[in-house]
């Protein structure tokens, strides 16, 4: 008999439990704090150095210095998270959420209130530098 | 002598949803060759060397496979990182080898669920990949991904297992050991599971060495060969012995798998007791010089980075041989003489991932 | 704690006419042929040839360095299986193996563009 009526048991608890799938739309799904959904950014502190626009393995991410922009494009985004680990500013996070789907593929722009000027380096004593003209 | 036809068989088809196509020559329902073309899903993964460097290459190596991708990731890396010459922490290494041995027991669950949908049990397919999803939800707990896990850097790994979540993840292993048990004792005493894997399929020792067989598929034909033996990540510092069996048929494949899984979870005990505090990545400074070859074991078998760098951020080449390209040609052999309706369920006893042998 | 085999990987560097010679050492000392690469760097064909021994988890590789115009010839005599990786190096690489014993002329991969793994210009 052990040949054959092995999975019974199995089977018939699965008939009087309760299924174990979750009735999702009814009851939203909880991801865990980790996961990885998108990318989301403290634009005030980016210094727009572009240094995750140079690092995008999928090359999602647009910055404009000029004009203080942070794009981007959702749909070439891959979670992985290489942004985020390169941020100087650790302004970039990745947070749970996952994009929704869309008719089109659309980008994200993020404009700072105001463009970032770096510091100006500490003055330093001007030296006249003479050019001379060899000949 | 009956009467000899050539029947097309795949890349689609109901029961395998890998891409390949064999022409299979039959006598009457017996095949007596199998002619094989791959090529259908060429990404070219390994011509980005070019445009990506050497740090950004690893996401793009992870997304060779969905099912093996942390594997992927950290062979890649324990390549650029035996050039570079970089002593990952004991922590790190013991990180790796937990997820290692998660991925394994999510894929070989997997397959054994593809199996049980190969010979029409399909209560036992959604047995199998029930437990599977406890996995993948550790998987999303420890490093925020379900299936790409983003989490090897080169140098270590990029995210910690705090001790809750070891809790968490050896309760897990714990409940789900017991049900392993359960399902194990259906795959291999079932009367109807029987009949369908038996003498199926049959390898001797010697053809499996002589058509360069790897994995659980060479183990179930009695080769003794595991590349976690050679003690990457801190398989060094853990006790296990590699699982064989002498059989060779497709039932001693499934049986090898099965063994596997509480194997797994015993490594990732282990791992866990054994483990300390301290740092679990080192930065990596300058660029790599060298070439590696570098072998890790696979939940599929062995797989090969070789990896070439020229003292830039660009790598010369980087080549990834999956265990499936290895096992192929084993395969062509155990479908010879077997009936045509075992066709699909031999190809599924090499646990074939042609998406990634293609890259 | 479990044993740990891990003996450093061997290069041998090769001349070309000397493949079939190597290979078929390598097969009488029953070693598996692991996997079969080539790459293209600074003018010249790197091809490589690893063997495996399956028991002390030794990793020979063989090197051979050609040119873009020579032809090499196949190793599937001695073993059948390599014809999968020879077949990927002609069609990614478009390196000359004469004599492969299942010859997919360019067609194992799906793919519009010829050799598309050399750098273009080349």
């Amino acid at each position: 008999m052990a040949k054959i009526m092995n999975f019974t048991g199995t089977m018939l608890r699965n008939l009087f439990s309760k299924p174990v799938t979750k009735n999702y739309p009814a009851q939203p799904a909880v991801y865990p704090e980790r996961s990885r959904g998108h990318v989301e950014i403290d634009i005030e502190n980016c210094i727009t150095c572009g240094i995750c626009k140079m690092s995008c393995p999928s090359g999602a991410i647009q910055v404009d210095k000029v004009a203080g922009t942070w794009t981007i494009n959702r749909f070439d985004c891959v979670q992985c998270g290489y942004c985020a680990v390169k941020c100087p500013k650790k302004c970039l996070s990745i947070v749970p959420g996952y994009q929704e789907p869309m008719e089109l593929k659309t980008e994200d722009v993020y404009t700072r209130s105001e463009p970032y000027k770096p510091p100006k380096p500490a003055a330093k004593p001007i030296v006249k530098t003479e050019t001379k003209q060899e000949g | 002598m009956g009467k000899t036809s050539i029947i097309p068989f795949g890349p689609q088809h109901p029961v395998l949803p890998e891409p390949i196509h064999l022409d299979l020559v039959i006598e009457d329902e017996k095949v007596i060759e199998a002619i094989p073309s791959i090529g259908f899903v060429h990404r070219g993964l390994e011509s980005l060397v070019d445009k990506k460097d050497f740090n950004e290459m690893t996401y793009v190596v992870e997304r060779t496979c969905g099912i093996c991708s942390f594997m992927h990731g950290m062979g890649y890396c324990e390549s650029v990182e035996h050039i570079m010459d970089i002593e990952v922490p004991l922590r790190g290494r013991f990180l790796r080898t937990i997820w290692c041995e998660m991925s394994r027991l999510h894929s070989h669950l997997l397959w054994l669920g593809l199996l049980a949908d190969g010979f029409g049990f399909e209560s036992l397919f959604y047995e199998c990949w029930r437990m599977r999803e406890k996995i993948l939800d550790l998987f999303e707990m420890t490093t925020g991904g379900r299936c790409i896990f983003s989490v090897n850097k080169i140098g270590g790994v990029l995210k910690d297992i705090e001790d809750d979540m070891i809790k968490t993840i050896l309760r897990v292993l714990n409940d789900m050991e017991k049900e392993i048990n359960t399902i194990k004792k259906t795959f291999l005493l079932d009367y109807t599971v029987e009949s369908r894997l038996k003498g199926v399929g049959y390898l001797s020792k010697q053809r499996a060495h002589d058509l360069g067989c790897a994995g659980p598929f060479a183990r179930a034909s009695g080769i003794r060969m595991d590349m976690r033996k050679r003690g990457y990540a801190a398989y060094a510092e853990i006790d296990f012995e590699p699982i064989t069996s002498d059989i060779g048929d497709s039932y001693a494949r499934c049986q090898c798998r099965i063994e596997e899984l509480t194997q797994s979870i015993d490594i990732i005990r282990q791992a866990a007791a054994k483990m300390t505090q301290g740092e679990i990545a080192v930065m990596a400074k300058g660029n790599p010089k060298g070439e590696y070859f570098m072998r890790v074991e696979q939940p599929r078998g062995e797989a090969i980075y070789y990896v070439k760098a020229n003292g830039t951020k660009f790598l010369d080449r980087m080549r990834v041989r999956t265990p499936t390209f290895a096992n192929l040609p084993g395969m062509l052999e155990a479908i010879k003489g077997a009936q045509l309706a075992d066709v699909p369920l031999l190809i599924l006893t090499i646990d074939p991932c042609i998406s990634c042998t293609e890259r | 704690m479990s044993e740990v085999i891990c003996p450093d990987n061997v290069l041998i560097e090769i001349e070309a006419d000397r493949i079939l010679d190597t290979v078929m050492e390598m097969k009488n000392k029953g070693l598996r042929l692991s996997q079969a690469c080539a790459a293209y760097i600074n003018d010249k064909y790197e091809l490589s040839y690893s063997f495996a021994n399956e028991d002390t988890y030794e990793y020979t590789t063989l090197r051979v360095f050609i040119d873009k115009e020579t032809k090499v010839c196949s190793i599937t005599e001695f073993y059948p299986y390599a014809f999968l990786y020879e077949n990927e190096m002609k069609e990614l690489f478009g390196v000359n193996i004469e004599m492969i014993n299942f010859d997919y002329h360019n067609k194992l991969y799906r793919i519009q563009t010829e050799t598309p793994f050399l750098k273009k210009g080349v």
